[in-house]
């Protein structure tokens, strides 16, 4: 299993940067590069081939073993309205990790480390606020011409894995509206 | 401070220990039952749990502790009677001691007047008996207790009395360790102990004493010597010295048999600790609970005949309580161990499957090798399950409290009695079984047991007994709760049930149909909602909660002889034993208690039911077929029944079903992982494992299956009559 499981190696080194600045893996899902933040990202490994789980949207690949736990497996390219990916042995799991929860997102290749200062991120541009995409992103950032989005991995997913909190705020909604 | 966190810990667990060893003592005390042994024990705990409670600072519960103390003190030493009266309250009063010790654990603080009516009732006993009563702020002379008790002096001081009248002057040297506060000992309380006794003179030796600025303020630096005249025994004498066996040396010399000088003595010297350690002291085999070492004390009862007649209430030989070689262990460090030792099985698996293609012949060593390490994986899981195994004596010494309480309630004379409290099952198993057992105790006072003038005049003696009983079978674990009432009551029930419209008027049930009744939901007989049944809610969550944990309930009734409710239940959650089963391309795994049998059907036994659905004779029954594949869009499956396979399972109460999968791969024990530690809860999927190959596999809930089928519009089929309990099933019983 080692074998096609890459550690990010020594990453709380290479995170002792100045506070104002940030480390980001960044990868490619077709043309675009999108950005997490290194200290989330606990391993990148291999494809390795999905159970699949009943009844839910495609862009939930499924689930696998990750050394003894069950984690699911998210498509970025489906969730972002682009199909399902074909996958191949290039093809990369970046496996992140928030809080207590560990969670897969498949993407083409994995393509930088960046080092990133809060000052050179932009805010992304208004979108309709009730896409949940709106909510991954948490802000723009331009390298060699190249426009990376740099995505927030607290939210990335956060609902379809029934994260507490988003169902709490759920649930307050619905006690709001029901108010 | 940090580290006096870990030791509060400590305090509580053993706190909420001695609180349960306290209760099971204070239920077998009655004035028919006096068994000294038990009163100790309970004068014990109590005073350990003061006395840790004082280490930290717990002035109320230490307060209210003390008041307890005192009237155990007075019960064994005979000054204060035993009477139904004083056990109602000593046991009220433990509950306060409980709630005063969640407090202090949750770090609330405590209502105003939770002690109040507890406290008063004890000091009514300590007011009517003349015992000392000692003020509750002696919480706050623990503090300065150097100081306090120096001034503690007796009558007559400096002379050696003389008396003849089978007294004796004793001469207590006490040389207590500096460090004797810091286990929450307190030096006063065994000096006023001693006052009790008779004539003491005390005197403070103050030698050691240094002077102010190298005083440590926690350090205990005083030595006493006590003259005491007294009838009481040397045991009796060494008794207050009890706990601090390892903390001080303790000399005692009897001075005069009558009436002597300090010349005459008789030396007749031992140190407390040391007597412990031999085993002479007369309590020494109840398995003292001392507050220092790490050494859990668990009763086991003697498995004599299996019943353990203490449970009785009266009369009854208490268990015979052993000091065990036992650790305390973190659980989470045991549930890694599981963890990692599940992962081995898997990794065993793996490598045995990756062999399996080898030439024959040519890796014999290997092969060899890798069977040996299949059979000590087994044996490995095997201890480790066994480490989280519990005797059910846990969840079953519960229960004495509750049927107490229930028929002081109902009005009821209940005996409850034990047996199997040794049975063992997985701890998780047993946090469980709580609250189905104590619904299904509450169940046979209430509803089974009559009153008993109803009793006597159906020829039964007046006092109702509930019997509990666990015991292994087949590898699982099989719990018993029987009465000797009057048994279900069938055409009532019927009645009920078809006036809360959960069975058609005049359907024709069978005796075993009608007393499954009672496990629908909403289904009640009481026709008024008492504090204990009548809501309706009840055996059906039971049977929820049984099943959740893959068990399964069934109930057998005599009329006029009583009930008995058999539960069945796995002996883990961790592993499980299944069949593992391919759709298309996935596999997924079968509880083997679910599974009936499998079989691939002929063409003329499948047939289609108002377009909806499909259904399968099978053994004279049709059975309604669900299609995994179609259930969980799996692409690429076998579409036709008689090409594939059916497996027909069923689940607990919910009928049976027909499984169309592709094929069945075999049995298999897998270990189960969960789905919602990462991800979410599945309709239709319990958990997941992982195969062989390192593959994922779910594992697939029966009962969950079903109600998605009916969910997706091919519900109805034909069902039997035993799944009454959907109510989907009976508008076909009006059919029928």
């Amino acid at each position: 299993m080692s074998s096609n499981s890459l550690s990010v190696v020594g990453r709380t080194e290479m995170a002792a940067s100045t506070s104002h600045e940030e480390q980001y893996v960044t990868f490619t899902v077709g043309a675009e590069e999108y950005g997490v933040k290194i200290l989330s990202v606990r391993e990148i490994r291999g494809w390795t081939p999905e159970s699949r789980l009943p009844n839910l949207a495609d862009y939930v690949r499924g689930v696998v073993n990750l050394r003894g736990i069950i984690i699911p497996i998210f498509d970025l390219r489906a969730r972002f309205g682009g199909g399902c990916t074909e996958v191949t042995k290039l093809h990369v799991v970046v496996v992140i990790q928030v809080g207590e929860r560990t969670r897969g997102i498949l993407v083409d290749a994995i393509s930088d480390i960046l080092t990133i200062g809060h000052d050179q991120i932009k805010p992304p541009p208004t979108l309709d606020s009730s896409m949940v995409e709106a909510q991954y992103l948490s802000g723009l950032y331009t390298c060699d011409q190249r426009m990376v989005t740099l995505l927030d991995v607290t939210k990335l997913f956060a609902e379809e894995t029934g994260e507490e909190e988003h169902l709490a705020q759920r649930a307050n909604m619905g006690t709001a509206r029901a108010a | 401070m940090d580290d006096l966190s870990q030791f509060k810990q400590t305090y509580f667990e053993e706190s909420a220990e001695l609180l349960e060893v306290a209760e099971s003592g204070l239920l077998r005390l009655s004035p028919d039952n006096q068994d000294m042994d038990e009163i100790n024990a309970v004068f014990r705990a109590v005073h350990s749990i003061k006395g840790g409670g004082g280490a930290f600072g717990f002035t109320d519960l230490v307060a209210f502790a003390h008041e307890f103390e005192t009237v155990m003190d007075g019960v064994r030493s005979s000054t204060i009677p035993v009477t139904t009266d004083l056990v109602d309250t000593l046991i009220i009063a433990n509950d306060v001691l409980g709630r005063l010790i969640g407090h202090a654990q949750e770090n609330t603080p405590i209502p105003p007047g939770t002690t109040d009516a507890a406290a008063q009732a004890l000091c009514r006993f300590l007011g009517k008996t003349g015992a000392p009563t000692k003020s509750t702020d002696s919480a706050s002379a623990e503090a300065t207790s150097a100081t306090a008790t120096a001034t503690v002096a007796g009558a007559g001081a400096g002379a050696i009395p003389a008396a003849d009248d089978g007294r004796k002057t004793w001469c207590i040297r006490f040389t207590p360790k500096q460090d004797l506060l810091l286990s929450g000992n307190d030096p006063s309380f065994m000096l006023r102990a001693l006052e009790r006794m008779g004539e003491a003179t005390i005197d403070c030796d103050v030698s050691d004493l240094p002077s102010l600025d190298h005083m440590e303020p926690e350090n205990l630096y005083l030595k006493w010597t006590v003259q005491l005249l007294t009838d009481q025994t040397k045991a009796q004498i060494e008794d207050p010295f009890e706990f601090v066996a390892e903390e001080g040396v303790v000399e005692i010399t009897c001075l005069s048999e009558t009436a002597a000088g300090p010349t005459a003595a008789k030396t007749e010297t031992a140190s407390v600790g040391a007597v412990a350690v031999s085993g002479s002291r007369p309590e020494a085999d109840s398995g003292a609970a001392s507050g220092s070492g790490q050494l859990t004390v668990y009763s086991k009862s003697g498995e004599a005949g299996a019943k353990t007649a203490a449970n009785k209430g009266a009369g009854g030989a208490p268990p015979t309580q052993v000091a065990g070689h036992t650790i305390r262990v973190d659980l989470d460090k045991i549930d890694r161990l599981v963890n990692m030792v599940g992962e081995m099985v898997i990794t065993q698996a793996m490598v045995a499957e990756h062999l399996r293609d080898l030439p024959p012949g040519e890796f014999q060593e290997l092969l060899e090798g890798l069977e040996q390490l299949a059979q000590h994986t087994r044996e490995l899981r095997e201890s480790v399950m066994s480490i989280r195994a519990q005797p059910v004596g846990s969840v079953f010494s519960r229960m004495p409290r509750l049927v107490r309480d229930l028929a002081a309630e109902t009005g009821k004379d209940v005996v409850l009695e034990t047996s199997g409290e040794n049975t063992e099952v997985d701890k998780t198993v047993i946090e469980n079984l709580v609250d189905p057992l104590t619904h299904m105790i509450r169940n046979s006072i209430d509803h089974g047991l009559e009153t008993p003038d109803a009793r006597e005049a159906a020829g039964k003696p007046r006092t109702g007994i509930v019997h509990l009983s666990a015991q292994h079978r087949s590898g699982r674990i099989v719990i018993e709760v029987s009465d000797d009432g009057r048994g279900i009551n069938r055409p009532r029930v019927l009645e009920k049930a078809v006036e809360q419209g959960l069975v058609p008027a005049g359907a024709s049930l069978s005796d075993e149909d009608i007393d499954n009744l009672i496990f629908l939901p909403g289904f009640s007989t009481a026709d008024k909602v008492s504090n204990i049944s009548g809501r309706g809610v009840g055996m059906d969550v039971v049977r929820r909660n049984i099943s959740g944990l893959g068990g399964r309930i069934a109930v057998y009734s005599a009329p006029g002889q009583g009930s008995r409710f058999v539960l069945s239940l796995p002996l883990t959650l961790a592993v499980l034993d299944g069949m593992v089963i391919s759709v298309g391309a996935e596999r997924f795994v079968l509880p083997l208690t679910n599974i009936v049998e499998s079989l691939r059907p002929k063409h003329a036994d499948l047939h289609g039911l108002v377009n909806k659905c499909d259904v399968m004779m099978a053994r004279g029954e049709y059975v309604r077929l669900v299609y995994l594949h179609k259930l969980f869009g799996i692409p690429g499956a076998v579409e036709d029944a008689s090409k594939g396979l059916v497996v027909l399972v069923e689940s607990e109460g919910d009928g049976r079903l027909g499984l169309v999968v592709d094929e069945v791969l075999g049995q298999q024990q897998v270990v189960i992982k969960s789905l919602e530690a990462n991800f979410r809860r599945l309709d239709g999927v319990g958990a997941a494992t992982i195969l062989g190959d390192g593959r994922v596999a779910l594992i697939l809930d029966v009962a969950g299956l079903q109600e998605m089928s009916q969910h997706s519009g091919s519900g109805g089929g034909v069902r039997q009559i035993s799944d009454l309990a959907s109510p989907a099933a009976v508008p076909l019983l009006r059919a029928s």
